[in-house]
This record gives C-alpha cells, sequence and structure tokens, in this order.
C-alpha cells in the first residue's frame, strides 16, 4: 500500500451524519472482483438521477470540487456494512484524507488498511472546515508525521490516531508480512491448544 | 481468588497469540466464514503474493449475498455468476470446504453456521460481514471484517484487534406479550443511538435475554452492529447447551458434556466489572416499527412520526427532515396508519425456522392484503426444508406469498429481489438505509409477526391487539 506522510489537497464538505457504506457505494456495484474502478460509482444514488445522468444540486458534482482529495463530514462516518469497497471507491475516486468527528470501527480499520488517513476532530473544528470549503475553493495540510491538519491562515488542529495504524500508514507496509515475522508464536499457539 | 471477569475478557485472554505494549494484540481466530461478495480480493492477494490458506479446515464458504432466491438452475445475471464462479474456483485452489448455491448446507452465513453447530460457545469467530455479530448469541466473540483482513485471516488465521471495551446492556424485567427480540433490539438502538457501541462489545444481560430462545439471542446480537458494536454476545447458558446438542460439528457424545461444562464456565462471573453499563426495562418495550433511515429511528406502533420542529438540535432536525422526506412522510403522522405496498420475511436478523413458525401462525387461514407484494425468503436450504415438512410453505403460498430459495435476497437487493423506486416495505431485516432494498425504497424494520401482520391488513397493526379474522 502507497504510504501517506503529508499530504495537501483541495477539500470536499459534505455536512451529513451516519453516512453508511450503503451510500459511499450501493450494492449494485459489490459484484467486481478487482480492487479498481469503484470511483465511478462512488455516492452513486446521491451523483447519478435515475437515468444515470449526474445531478447538478449534489456537490461532489459542483465543478469547484474536482480534483479534492480531502473529505469532510459528521458523525459516524462509515456506518453499516463492512464492505470494503467503499474505501477502494473512495480511493479511486481520488480522496487520501476523511474528517469527520467520528467513524465507524469497521469502517476507519478498512481506511487504514488501504492507504487512506481518516482523521477525528471536534465538531466544532469539522464545522469551521466545512464553513471554509462549501465558501471557497480551500486548501488544506494533513501531517502524519506530527497529526496535525492546517491551512495557510489561521486554521490548526491536532488529531490523534493508534500508533499501530500510524505506523502502518506511515510506512505503507503489508501486514500480512508483519504478522509472518510472528509465524513461529502462531505455531506454538496452535498446538499447544489442539492438545489442551 | 481470581479478578471476576467477563466473558469478553476470557475469551480475549486465551486467544492472544502475542501481546506488546501500546500495540493492538495479535488475536487468534478458531473460525473464519467466507461468502461470495468480500472475498474475491483477498484469495486474489493471496495468489499474487504467492500465500496459502493456513488452515482451510477452520475456513467455511458459502454463496448467499447475490444468489438468486428462484429458478436456480439457470442463472441470469452473468456479474453474479462470476462472483459465484471465482468463489467456486478459489474454494478448490485453496482447499476451502464450500457449500455452494446447490448444497444442501447452503444459506445465510450467519443462519448455517449455528445451524451446523460450527459456532460455538468461546470462539473468536470473523467473516467479511457486519453482521458476524450474530454468532454472539452463543457467547462467541464474533465480529464483521473488511476484505484486506479476510486475506490476513485466510493468511494467518490471526487478526490484529486493539482490545475493546466493555459495555452492558442491561435488560431488566419481561418482555410482553407480543413483544419480541425484535422489538427489544429496535428499542434499545431507538433508545440509546446509533453509535453508542462504537469501541464496545457489548454483553446483553438480564432476565428478559436469559428467558431469549437462542433464535431471539440471534437476532438481538445480529444488531449490535446497528449500534455501532463491531460484537455483542450473550454468556452460555443451558438453552445455549441444548441448541447445539447433537449439531453436526458440535462434539459428541461424553466430549459434548465436557465441551457443555467448559462453554458455562465462560459465562461473566458475578461481580465482574464493564467499561460501561445502559439499563433498559423490558416491560415499557412496545412492538417497534422504523420510521426513518436509520435503524435508530424507530418508534412504537401506536407511536406518531418525529415532527423535525421539536428536534433538539439543528442537525437533528435536518437528519430528520431528509428522512421523511426520503420515506414519503408527514411530521406527527400515525405509524399505523401508513400503508405498504410489501412484505419481506427473511434475512440474517429473522429468517430461522422459529421466525417463520411465529409468521405462519398470523398468516394461517388469512390472505395477503390485494395491494401487497409478499415474500418469505428462507435463512437457509435447511430452513426450507424443516419448514415444508411442517406444512410452512403451503399455509405461506395459499395467503399468497411467494416462497424462495435461501439467501440475503430483499434485504439488500443484489439479487432480482427488489424493492421499486418510492414504494414501501415491511421487512423483518435490519437496515433501512436509503437505497438498501433498492434506489429510492423505502424500508420499515420489524418482527416477523408485525411484518405478518401487516401484509393481511397492508398498513402496520399492533400485533397485540390484532384478532385474527376468521376466514371466510
Ligand atoms: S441477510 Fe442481509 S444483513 Fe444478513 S448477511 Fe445477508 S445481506 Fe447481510
Amino acid at each position: 500500500m502507497e504510504p501517506i506522510r503529508k499530504h495537501e489537497g483541495l477539500v470536499y464538505p459534505l455536512n451529513r451524519s451516519n453516512i453508511d457504506t450503503d451510500q459511499i457505494i450501493p450494492k449494485q456495484f459489490l459484484k467486481r472482483i478487482s480492487r479498481q474502478g469503484f470511483g465511478e460509482f462512488l455516492f452513486y444514488n446521491w451523483r447519478f438521477d435515475s437515468k444515470g445522468e449526474p445531478r447538478s444540486d449534489f456537490s461532489l458534482n459542483f465543478p469547484k470540487y474536482n480534483g479534492t482529495s480531502i473529505l469532510v463530514a459528521g458523525d459516524n462516518f462509515g456506518c453499516g456494512s463492512s464492505r470494503e469497497h467503499a474505501p477502494w471507491a473512495l480511493q479511486d475516486y481520488g480522496f487520501r484524507v476523511i474528517i469527520a468527528s467520528s467513524f465507524a470501527d469497521i469502517f476507519y480499520n478498512n481506511c487504514t488498511k488501504n492507504g487512506i488517513l481518516p482523521v477525528q476532530l471536534t465538531e466544532d473544528q469539522i464545522s469551521e472546515l466545512i464553513d471554509q470549503a462549501e465558501a471557497k475553493s480551500y486548501t488544506i495540510t494533513v501531517d502524519l508525521e506530527n497529526k496535525r491538519v492546517y491551512d495557510n491562515h489561521n486554521f490548526d488542529a491536532s488529531f490523534d490516531l493508534p500508533n499501530y495504524q500510524r505506523e502502518m500508514l506511515l510506512n505503507g507496509w503489508d501486514e500480512i508480512a508483519v504478522t509472518l515475522t510472528h509465524k513461529n508464536k502462531i505455531d506454538k499457539f496452535e498446538e499447544e491448544r489442539e492438545f489442551s | 481468588m481470581e479478578m471476576p471477569k467477563t466473558i469478553i475478557e476470557k475469551i480475549w485472554e486465551q486467544h492472544v497469540v502475542h501481546h506488546e505494549e501500546g500495540k493492538p494484540d495479535l488475536l487468534y481466530i478458531d473460525l473464519h466464514l467466507v461468502h461470495e461478495v468480500t472475498s474475491p480480493q483477498a484469495f486474489e492477494g493471496l495468489r499474487l503474493n504467492g500465500r496459502k490458506v493456513r488452515r482451510p479446515d477452520r475456513t467455511f464458504a458459502t454463496m448467499d449475498h447475490n444468489v438468486p432466491t428462484i429458478h436456480r438452475h439457470v442463472i441470469k445475471d452473468q456479474i453474479s455468476k462470476t462472483q459465484m464462479d471465482t468463489l467456486q474456483k478459489n474454494c478448490e485452489e485453496f482447499n476451502v470446504p464450500l457449500a455452494d448455491i446447490h448444497h444442501p448446507d447452503q444459506g445465510i452465513v450467519h443462519v448455517i453456521g449455528p445451524e451446523l453447530g460450527l459456532t460455538q460457545p468461546g470462539k473468536t469467530i470473523v467473516c467479511g460481514d457486519s453482521h458476524t455479530s450474530t454468532h454472539g448469541a452463543f457467547g462467541a466473540l464474533a465480529f464483521g471484517i473488511g476484505t484486506s483482513e479476510v486475506e490476513h485471516v485466510l493468511a494467518t488465521q490471526t487478526i490484529w484487534q486493539a482490545r475493546p471495551k466493555t459495555l452492558n446492556v442491561k435488560v431488566n424485567g419481561k418482555l410482553g406479550t407480543g413483544v419480541t427480540a425484535k422489538d427489544l433490539i429496535l428499542a434499545i438502538i431507538g433508545k440509546f443511538g446509533v453509535k453508542f457501541g462504537t469501541g464496545y462489545v457489548l454483553e446483553y444481560t438480564g432476565e428478559a435475554i436469559q428467558s431469549l430462545s437462542m433464535e431471539g439471542r440471534m437476532t438481538i446480537c445480529n444488531m449490535s452492529i446497528e449500534a455501532g458494536a463491531r460484537a455483542g454476545l450473550i454468556s452460555p447458558d443451558d438453552t445455549t447447551v441444548e441448541f447445539l446438542r447433537g449439531k453436526r460439528h458440535a462434539p459428541q457424545g461424553e466430549d459434548f458434556e465436557k465441551a457443555a461444562q467448559k462453554w458455562k464456565s465462560l459465562a461473566t462471573d458475578d461481580g465482574a466489572t464493564y467499561d460501561a453499563t445502559v439499563e433498559i426495562d423490558a416491560d415499557e418495550i412496545e412492538p417497534q416499527v422504523t420510521w426513518g433511515t436509520n435503524p435508530g429511528m424507530c418508534i412504537p406502533v401506536s407511536g406518531n412520526v418525529p415532527d423535525p420542529t421539536q428536534a433538539k438540535s439543528d442537525s437533528e432536525k435536518s437528519e430528520i427532515r431528509r428522512a421523511l422526506e426520503y420515506m414519503g412522510l408527514e411530521a406527527g403522522q400515525p405509524i399505523a396508519a401508513v400503508k405498504i405496498d410489501h412484505v419481506f420475511i427473511g434475512s440474517c436478523t429473522n429468517s430461522r425456522l422459529a421466525d417463520l413458525k411465529k409468521a405462519a401462525t398470523i398468516i394461517s387461514g388469512q390472505k395477503v392484503n390485494p395491494a401487497v407484494t409478499a415474500i418469505v425468503v428462507p435463512g437457509s436450504h435447511s430452513v426450507k426444508v424443516a419448514a415444508e415438512k411442517e406444512g410452512l410453505d403451503i399455509i405461506f403460498k395459499e395467503a399468497g406469498f411467494e416462497w424462495r430459495d435461501a439467501g440475503c435476497s430483499a434485504c439488500l437487493g443484489m439479487n432480482d429481489d427488489i424493492i421499486p423506486d418510492g414504494e414501501r416495505c415491511a421487512s423483518t431485516s435490519n437496515r433501512n438505509f436509503e437505497g438498501r432494498q433498492g434506489a429510492g425504497a423505502r424500508t420499515h424494520l420489524v418482527s416477523p409477526e408485525m411484518a405478518a401482520a401487516a401484509a393481511i391488513e397492508g398498513k402496520f397493526v399492533d400485533i397485540r391487539k390484532f384478532s385474527v379474522p376468521t376466514p371466510n
């Protein structure tokens, strides 16, 4: 997976709570057997009308958010189904960082396994980012090494992330390879259990 | 004396392979369930890296999410077929046991695990599906994982997990007549919200929980994820043991008695403490109906749809507005007056034999309302066969229900079983998200009994007052 250390990008504000993975990628697109190509279906039912035409009233379709790579949303982002197609779709669309006031557990994990950085900020900080990004073209920097989010003016916030996940993201490690360094312990655990 | 412990801590401690301060634990996985939708990329990952499945004997696969529930001999949807064929090939290549679409053990992964006795107390169980929490009903630590984690478990039979916090969901008193496990879990999520369980493993305790059947317990644990908790469980007791007796993959004979002792000793010790506790009184719970677009948006069947102007905050106000608009409902309208177009009895929440029996009791001798399309989708092929042995299929079909083959079906509409745009469905499943049952579909979650009565009346009725009209 691609490491992420510091990322500067255009913010896309999605001012909603409880955005579930059924919204992020509806089920009709889960039938593919590869990890690629899910971006065109991201937020499908919100982005497109029943004829498949882009809806002009959904903000991700606004030209000013072209090239966005940082999504900012409300509470409980990524709740519902465990489908990893959700982070795949976000990533394939171009998102590298998701900022929310809280995340669902499985989604959070799925992000960190795919090189997407989930950042938890307070509700007030989220509102500030959303206001800015709704008003103008707004760019921020997310610095994972120093666990900071800042813009060129006054916004400067720190965030936290479990160390393990931080290291994974910073280094882009293959987790299975890391685990296999403990293979002896797994062997031993199995041996002891089968005889207990 | 040893410190009293919760079952969650006991299972955890028995499965830690590697522990390092400040890091997640490396946890051993006893049972890995696999299905067609969240596994192809995981097997592909193994292949690309030249890795094997470490323990095919602790892995079990089936097809459930996108299987058709009628005319199964020819699968028309080529993309679904590719996904099923891919699972077939992967299982052959990696030696993983598979109950494919024509296999007698096929069914929804969370229905067949318990049915085959693969699900047992004290096990760690994972599956690339968030409703893996269902298996917690047996006192197993069971949780959903993403596809990268599926690959990780296939390759190593372990997973990295931060030690979870524990939360006691204490249900005092008894449920009233006509009030089911489904109403209880909806009421819990309605009261405490869709994220009160985030970061926790839930243990459901109290009299109302202990008196539930295993089917009822599975319904409760199934929806733990709807409260934000990856896992929810119930300490094993005699009900658990008796359910497992004689199941194919459960220990047999003397071994069973030994296992039963061990299982029961896992139950949470008296005096054990949790990181948090919430309490609810069972006797104040009425049959529930969801009105909105997440499972926390539910009200008693006697209640009215909420009014956004009464909301406590701006964000709640806009959430209610959005949900009402999507659901095509008016603020303040009685939920019992809402007319429905579809009834779906099925899903890993409520598609077991006991659920179908209860629905059939209501349906028996009745006719489905002419305005309603109703289907029953048994949770597994074995449930279907057992139901047919008891003549339940006849009861449903004579009433005007369609009787289908096993699968996830209209719970998520990945196959042809889709609720059309703008139409309204009383559903025994677990998610009422926007578009869940089909783009624009409006879902109301209810118990099987409430769904059955709604099919007859064409609207929601309080099952406690529902007297079956005499057949004409
Ligand atoms: S029945 Fe529904 S909730 Fe259950 S596993 Fe299938 S799709 Fe998921």
